[in-house]
């Protein structure tokens, strides 16, 4: 582990299709520590090519149908997913149910990755873009990501992307939901799926009407109509994430929206670093008398926190 | 209400020891699925990662899964009576394509038929009224030998 040469050869090996190899390096940087820096240092070198397209949307929405029938519609010779699904707070376990939604429709040939939140909402803002990252590297092109629109931390990943598609149905809600659900301002492309239903027009009235209040810089986001277990309308909005790709190309949005997807990962990497030993102070012999001190109300919680901060700015080495 | 509180006494332990994948799946023409439902979520509750893939796969598409998914085991659910048939096959597969995933058989498999699965290579078979502790065990059990062989 600790020699460059057995990760340049995984890299070689996922470069040059190899899906086991490819497996593993996502495993590597997954786990986080000193493999994943490594790994995520390497592909760092050549990602950078890859268009990433983020899906997002409430739960039952149909996220992977949709997700699975982009891919095959892409034509691209290497499509990746990346599917993010919550881990149980409680357990840590998870069930990664996303494959079943993709694989069963279409072969499309894509390399598909369940990925699990793993109870530490900053760990998976840092893992998904390690992750897209070894992907990009890998070769893969395009790579969408796709993840549950509930929670900040879920939606901004999928916000992270290059286009952003967020998924709603007939009788979601109506204009004002629109207005307030944080979802929808991440949207650069809106879909409306089970559009075989009733009522699939007036859910499009609703967006428009919000769209029509105003919207983001020089791009008003086209709603597409879908019936993604039949396949209908995914090829149009294949079309318009083209469209959109060729739009942040010559505004130059492309090159702002990566900038800032690399500083706010910045932040977040600091963020980690600082909440890992946050829990470490809280956890140790003096945090435990502190919180000892805080059950028997001797101590207010603030007070606490108070104490316990003073010992992390003066234990200023990260953790031993 | 939708952001999970973070849990340390869990993730202080979980955070660098990452948690078992295991890739359950129904091979071949078998609808039932409700035990297979059951056992991911026995799964899911004992920390583990639970790839659900479902019904009608393919020795194929657990391979390829396997590999994208980086799995330790994967677990196969037979209620058709081929497992004497299938479950063989999913072995070959594996050991064909290079892997070193054990695979877990559970379903309804006669107890005389146990020996000769093992045989196979299978690594353990889970039979009807089996605990939830079993079951959890049979696949943890199965990961570890595979880690460090007797």
């Amino acid at each position: 582990m600790k020699s460059c040469d057995p990760l340049d050869e995984l890299f070689e090996a996922a470069r040059g299709g190899n899906r086991r190899a490819l497996g593993k390096l996502l495993t590597m940087v997954e786990k986080r520590g000193e493999t994943a820096a490594m790994v995520s240092e390497r592909a760092h070198r050549d990602a950078g090519q890859a268009r990433i397209v983020g899906v997002t949307g409430a739960p039952g929405t149909g996220k992977s149908t949709i997700t699975g029938r982009l891919a095959a519609v892409s034509g691209a010779s290497r499509p990746a997913i990346l599917a993010i699904d919550p881990s149980s707070p409680l357990t840590g376990g998870a069930i990664l149910g996303d494959r079943i939604r993709m694989d069963s429709h279409v072969d499309s040939g894509a390399f598909i990755r369940s990925m699990a939140t793993r109870g530490h909402a900053g760990g998976l803002a840092v893992a998904v873009p390690d992750a897209v990252r070894v992907l990009d590297a890998a070769g893969c092109d395009p790579i969408i990501v796709e993840t549950v629109g509930v929670g900040q931390v879920e939606v901004s990943i999928a916000a992270a992307a290059d286009t952003t598609v967020v998924v709603v149905t007939p009788g979601w809600g109506d204009a004002v939901q629109a207005n307030k659900a944080g979802l929808l301002e991440v949207a650069d492309i809106f879909v409306v799926n089970k559009a075989d239903r009733p009522d699939a027009r007036g859910a499009r009235r609703d967006l428009e009407l919000m769209l029509d209040l105003g919207h983001r810089g020089g791009w008003r986001a086209p709603i597409v109509l879908t019936t993604a277990t039949e396949g209908e309308g995914i090829s149009d909005l294949w079309a318009e994430i083209e469209s959109h790709t060729a739009h942040l190309h010559h505004s130059g949005e492309l090159i702002r929206r990566r900038c800032r997807r690399r500083r706010d990962e910045v932040a977040d990497r600091i963020e980690l670093e600082l909440s890992d030993r946050v829990h470490q102070i809280v956890n140790n012999e003096s945090g435990e008398m502190a919180l000892r001190r805080v059950d028997r109300n001797e101590l207010s919680p603030a007070a606490a926190a108070e104490l316990l901060l003073s010992t992390l700015d003066s234990d200023n080495h990260p953790e031993s | 209400m939708d952001e999970p509180p973070v849990d340390t006494s869990l993730s202080s332990d979980a955070e660098f020891q990452a948690p078992i994948r295991v890739v359950l799946a129904k091979l071949g023409l078998d609808g039932h699925d409700r035990g297979l439902k059951v056992v991911a979520r026995t799964l899911r509750d004992a920390g583990m990662e639970v790839i659900y893939l479902g019904l009608r796969q393919t020795t194929e598409s657990i391979v390829a899964a396997c590999e994208q998914e980086d799995a330790d085991v994967i677990g196969l659910s037979m209620h058709n009576a081929g497992h004497l048939t299938l479950a063989p096959r999913m072995v070959q597969a594996v050991d064909q394509a290079g892997l070193r995933v054990p695979v877990v058989i559970g379903g309804i498999v006669p107890a005389d038929d146990v020996p000769t699965l093992i045989d196979s290579g299978v690594a353990a078979v889970i039979g009807p009224g089996a605990s939830a502790e079993d079951v959890v065990s049979a696949v943890r059990g199965a990961v570890e030998r595979q880690i460090s062989p007797r």
